[in-house]
């Protein structure tokens, strides 16, 4: 038996002993005492919890293989401690709540109110976490994964987070698609809402009447798909490919955009191109074209997308493009294939990983965007918008914002399908052990034409947007009165010198430390979980993958606002009470966002070959160890691109947190979103302009941080020594 | 290496150490706190808080949210309430909570202060939410876009019917907002149900967008983004009094009106304080912190003193409004569904 697993059965009765099972009550002040013995669930059985005991059970099979270790069958002594204690923990927990029995068969049955308890705490935790482990080390002991405790304690590991995280909570609120409004199963209730004409109507094809509002958001979503997917590979290719001079410029113009806090890209529209915009009024003034609102509808929520979400499609591409091997096109070029010829039948194909998962990234994220249809679609409907409104709009009917969820859901899971038939089986393996001595193909005229042409204009229109953004934060009313101001920064951000020291007096202090602290906690935590589980996606082979890969997608897909509401019926009753805390915050948004380190990871990986792992493996080292030394380096564009998009999306989202934030942990989306219905549009954008200087700082600490990837390439200006490539600045 | 060990549990106990101080909610004192949910601008749920407390010194922890949100949050809540008071916000989601038995029925010794419509209100609730403040319905328009296009001072409901208003009248949809949805009852009570319905499909001709938050209206008639908004009279002074070119109307044949609501939760972990807290946002002089935060509803206490920028209700033609009827679910369903099918599916 190993240290480790040892390790993990002294944990489990750590849990079980010393620490305090069940969470404190939000006014209770806990003193070490309540931390240690006194609040575990020993003594809590002793005293009463009967149902706390029969978890010594299992405990003690886990000892089995400890004090015998002559015996044969460790692996599964382990195995069946870890399911059972599993399953002992989860059904007592599911079975007595708050106000005690909480199925209504037990409740006849042993007679009301029975038993009660609160939350699980930190001993349940551990606890149960051990267990997890003490099963994935028996299952690894038994032959899984050729033994591998590692991936399959990773396996199992994430497997638990989706299913507690994203699996529990998303099915309380779908359920609600199949209920009436009291509440009752009622399935034909679910036909009629799924069935409704402003849903699935088509009258725009043949009248002037609006389109049903799924295919409003199937056709926004597959156009700036395509939008984002064309600008961020035109973007990579300028940034690797080419010569061009203000290529740093050009990359920061590209990723501005990822960092804007929500509503202010469509505020910045509607100020530029709205009827009484100063783009329109130029053009009025000048040319005479009639100023109109076509900004609102289609038009304005496809560029404010594009604007949005170009920078992830370029933060997946870049790694790819980076990564493609140039020896496959020299020797395309030594077959004597004109340039073209060479980037159209080797560089693309070999680029499909990323363009696919770009692709995906692109759509999934316009079908959940809020906050630009909100502000610029207009009479343009699309499902984000509604589900929202379902939940919390003069309606209020949470089952017609599950159904039209599910079609979100049946749209996403249609694109991943679709992603997948793409890509086929092929190998698209560039990074490989052996030195590559090639020198990447400069691109052909015409791509490269192509690509300023349209990366250029792109960075210029992004850079009049921001203009707009950073003089809309120190002007009085921004699009009526210019006086220059610092008001809003001092209404936001004051800090006043007092007797013992600085006081923070500004109203947006108190959810910029908590934004801060929460997206702080969380990136790391998305980056990790999320190229784990691409590694596992990539490098292992179990089944059920291709469920776990779709679990993975499930969140992200999903509207923030279900979410939200979601997250509130699972976890704000016991056995896993954490609203109000600032833990339910972070996971929120790692499992909103892990999709992402998912897809990049995934991406990047396809492109290392497997002999790299296969290679040290044979060499002894374990699948720890060629993790961190082997993969994880050449895995740097992914994990910054990971780290970036949880950072900043946890600074910037806005639906699936207002359920959440308290007085405690309030976040600086929900303090802009109450600003922007308040009409203080300059307070909201100052707000915008501070956290986009902590985004940057932070994004270049990331870069710092993680470092480059250094693969054995030379560049076309023939530097001496391989030159470390960039990834994102 | 060993550096390097010690380091590492280090910082992992550091890390653990956060991780705990973090998984407990904000420890508050269990004698003098009150978890509030406020629906109103952030500036006057701050003045509350911090007036309260220091009038109680009860520790308040507030969370603002759209009045929407907390009714979804209450409810979401309800097996297990985290929140002790739920003050201000428009009065149907108030009204749908009373309904559901979300909030809890309470008598304040300072109900005799108050104005008949809230009393009335609270009555047809079932005691169980209170009117703090009322704001009538109205429409705002831009003088600056009606000079240039020649458009009439708009002065009542049927203007907004005229030709030249066509695509220049902008309104929420009343499905995503309480505003719209008081509009469409407003002119129900006035005209009868069919002739209010035609007079609906008639304005849906000059609606330019129908939006999805109930004051989004104001901030695009102060921009010029549209010449005519519907919404509340006060959203529209907020404008004024920030400058825009924007005057405010009270239309002819009377207008319609919400009322900012503040109910108990039902369950509440501090009835105490919420109860002392309701008494007390009774006041006028809990009452007057309004209109220092630049929001300018009329008060429902009587003493209160009314704002110089409100628009006097003794000015405005309000109609009876019959929030029973019109705030019961069933009847807002129907009303809604109704309007989806003859209004917003008519071609423009």
């Amino acid at each position: 038996m190993s240290r480790a697993t040892l390790g993990w059965i002294v944990l489990s009765w750590v849990g079980f002993v010393l620490l305090p099972w069940y969470g404190f009550e939000r006014s209770a002040s806990p003193n070490l005492a309540d931390y240690f013995v006194s609040g575990s669930a020993l003594i809590h059985g002793i005293r009463g919890a009967w149902w706390l005991l029969p978890i010594l059970v299992p405990l003690g099979m886990a000892l089995v293989p400890v004090v015998r270790p002559s015996i044969q069958q460790k692996g599964t002594w382990l195995v069946a401690s870890g399911l059972l204690g599993l399953a002992l923990i989860v059904v007592q927990g599911f079975s007595i709540g708050l106000n005690g029995w909480t199925f209504d068969a037990l409740r006849s049955l042993f007679g009301e109110p029975g038993p009660s308890q609160a939350g699980m705490g930190y001993g349940a935790a551990l606890t149960a976490a051990a267990f997890l482990i003490i099963l994935c080390h028996g299952l690894a002991a038994r032959g899984w994964c050729r033994g591998d405790a590692f991936v399959t304690s990773s396996i199992g590991i994430v497997v638990a987070l989706i299913l507690v995280f994203v699996f529990f909570p998303v099915s309380t609120i779908l359920a609600s698609a199949f209920a009436d409004n009291s509440g009752n199963f009622a399935p034909s209730a679910f036909v009629a809402k799924f069935m409704d004409k402003s849903i699935w109507g088509l009258d725009c094809l043949t009248s002037d009447l609006r389109c049903g509002v799924a295919w409003n958001t199937l056709f926004l979503g597959l156009l700036v798909a395509f939008g984002t997917t064309a600008l961020g590979l035109a973007f990579a290719l300028i940034a690797t490919r080419t010569e061009f001079r203000y290529k740093k410029l050009l990359r920061v113009m590209s990723v501005l955009p990822i960092i804007t806090p929500p509503f202010v890209i469509g505020l910045a529209l509607i100020l530029l191109f709205g009827r009484s915009g100063a783009l329109s009024n130029l053009l009025w003034e000048w040319f005479g074209v009639p100023r109109s609102r076509w900004i609102y509808g289609l038009p304005g929520v496809f560029i404010a997308q594009l604007l949005a979400f170009t920078p992830i499609a370029f933060l997946v591409l870049i790694g790819v493009v980076q990564g493609i091997s140039p020896t496959l096109e020299e020797a395309s070029q030594t077959l004597r294939a004109k340039s073209w010829t060479t980037f159209w039948t080797v560089t693309l194909p070999l680029m499909r990983p990323g363009l696919a998962n770009a692709f995906l990234l692109g759509f999934v994220e316009s079908l959940a965007d809020f906050g630009n249809p909100l502000v610029l679609a207009g009479n343009y409907e699309v499902l984000s918008t509604k589900i929202f409104f379902a939940v919390v709009g003069a309606q209020q009917d949470q089952g017609r914002a599950a159904v039209l969820s599910i079609i979100l859901l049946a749209f996403t899971l249609g694109a991943f399908w679709m992603q997948h038939a793409w890509l086929g089986k092929k190998v698209y393996t560039t990074v490989t052990g052996k030195g590559d001595s090639g020198i990447p193909l400069p691109l052909p005229r015409r791509v490269a034409m192509a690509s300023y042409l349209t990366a250029i204009p792109w960075a210029i229109f992004t850079l009049a947007v921001y203009a707009i953004i950073v003089v809309g934060a120190f002007v009085r009313s921004m699009g009526r009165d210019y006086t220059p101001t610092f008001e809003h920064f001092l209404t936001a951000f004051r800090v006043e010198r007092a007797d013992w020291g600085l006081y923070f007096s500004g109203s947006a202090w108190n959810s910029f430390f908590a934004t801060v602290k929460v997206a702080a906690l969380s990136a790391p935590l998305t980056a990790a979980i999320g190229l784990l589980t691409a590694y596992l996606l990539t490098r292992q082979r179990f089944s059920g993958q291709r469920a776990f890969e779709f679990g993975t997608l499930l969140s992200f897909a999903i509207p923030g606002t279900v979410v939200g509401v979601s997250y509130i019926l699972a976890f704000n009753v016991p056995p896993i009470e954490i609203t109000g805390t600032g833990f339910i915050l972070v996971m929120c948004f790692v499992f909103r966002n892990m999709p992402v380190g998912v897809r990049s990871g995934i991406a990047t990986l396809s492109q290392i070959d497997k002999s790299l792992d296969e290679a040290s493996l044979t060499l002894g080292a374990r699948s720890a160890t060629t993790m961190r030394r082997v993969v994880l380096p050449l895995l740097r564009p992914a994990i910054v691109a990971s780290l970036v998009y949880s950072f900043v999306r946890a600074m910037t989202a806005v639906s699936a947190v207002i359920f959440l934030v308290t007085a405690e942990y309030n976040m600086a989306t929900t303090y802009i979103v109450g600003r922007v219905e308040a009409g203080e549009f300059g307070l909201a954008i100052a707000y915008s302009t501070a956290l986009i200087l902590v985004m940057l700082l932070a994004i270049v600490a990331i870069q710092l941080m993680v470092g480059e990837r250094r693969l054995g390439r030379r560049s076309a200006s023939a530097a001496p020594s391989p030159i470390a490539v960039q990834a994102v600045p | 290496m060993e550096l390097k060990k010690t380091f590492a549990a280090a910082t992992m106990l550091a890390g653990t150490m956060t991780a705990m101080s973090f998984m407990s909610a904000g420890a508050v004192q269990a004698q003098g706190a009150l978890v509030m949910y406020c629906a109103v601008q952030e500036e006057w749920c701050r003045a509350m808080t911090t007036a309260f407390e220091r009038e109680t010194g009860i520790k308040v922890s507030m969370t603002r949210k759209s009045s929407g949100e907390i009714y979804a949050q209450v409810k979401a809540e309800s097996q297990n309430p985290r929140a002790d008071i739920w003050w201000g916000g428009t009065g149907d989601p108030h009204m749908q909570a009373a309904e559901e038995g979300l909030t809890e029925a309470y008598k304040s010794p300072k109900m005799t202060e108050l104005q008949d419509w809230a009393v009335r209100q609270w009555d047809q609730s079932k005691q169980r939410t209170v009117g703090i403040y009322s704001g009538a319905l109205g429409f705002g328009y831009n003088t600056d876009q009606a000079k240039a296009n020649n458009i009439g001072e708009p002065k009542c409901w049927a203007d907004l019917l005229k030709a030249e208003l066509k695509d220049e009248v902008q309104v929420a949809d009343p499905n995503s907002s309480g505003t719209a949805y008081t509009l469409l009852a407003t002119i129900i009570q006035i005209m009868g149900e069919d002739k209010g319905f035609e007079y609906l499909k008639a304005l849906h001709k000059n609606i330019n967008q129908y939006t999805k938050s109930g004051a989004a209206p104001a901030k695009a008639t102060a921009l010029g983004e549209t010449t005519v908004g519907i919404t509340f009279m006060h959203d529209m002074v907020t404008m004024v009094v920030d400058k825009a070119p924007v005057k405010v109307v009270a239309p002819c044949e009377g207008t319609g009106y919400e009322i900012g609501s503040m109910s108990i939760i039902k369950g509440a972990k501090n009835m105490d304080s919420a109860k002392k807290f309701y008494d007390w946002a009774l006041t006028a002089d809990a009452q007057k912190l309004g209109a220092d935060a630049k929001s300018y509803q009329v008060p429902s206490n009587k003493s209160t003193p009314i704002p110089p920028q409100a628009p006097k209700l003794t000015d405005i033609k309000l109609i009876n409004f019959d929030f029973a009827k019109y705030g019961s679910s069933d009847e807002r369903r129907r009303l809604l569904s109704k309007w989806d099918n003859e209004v917003k599916n008519l071609p423009k």
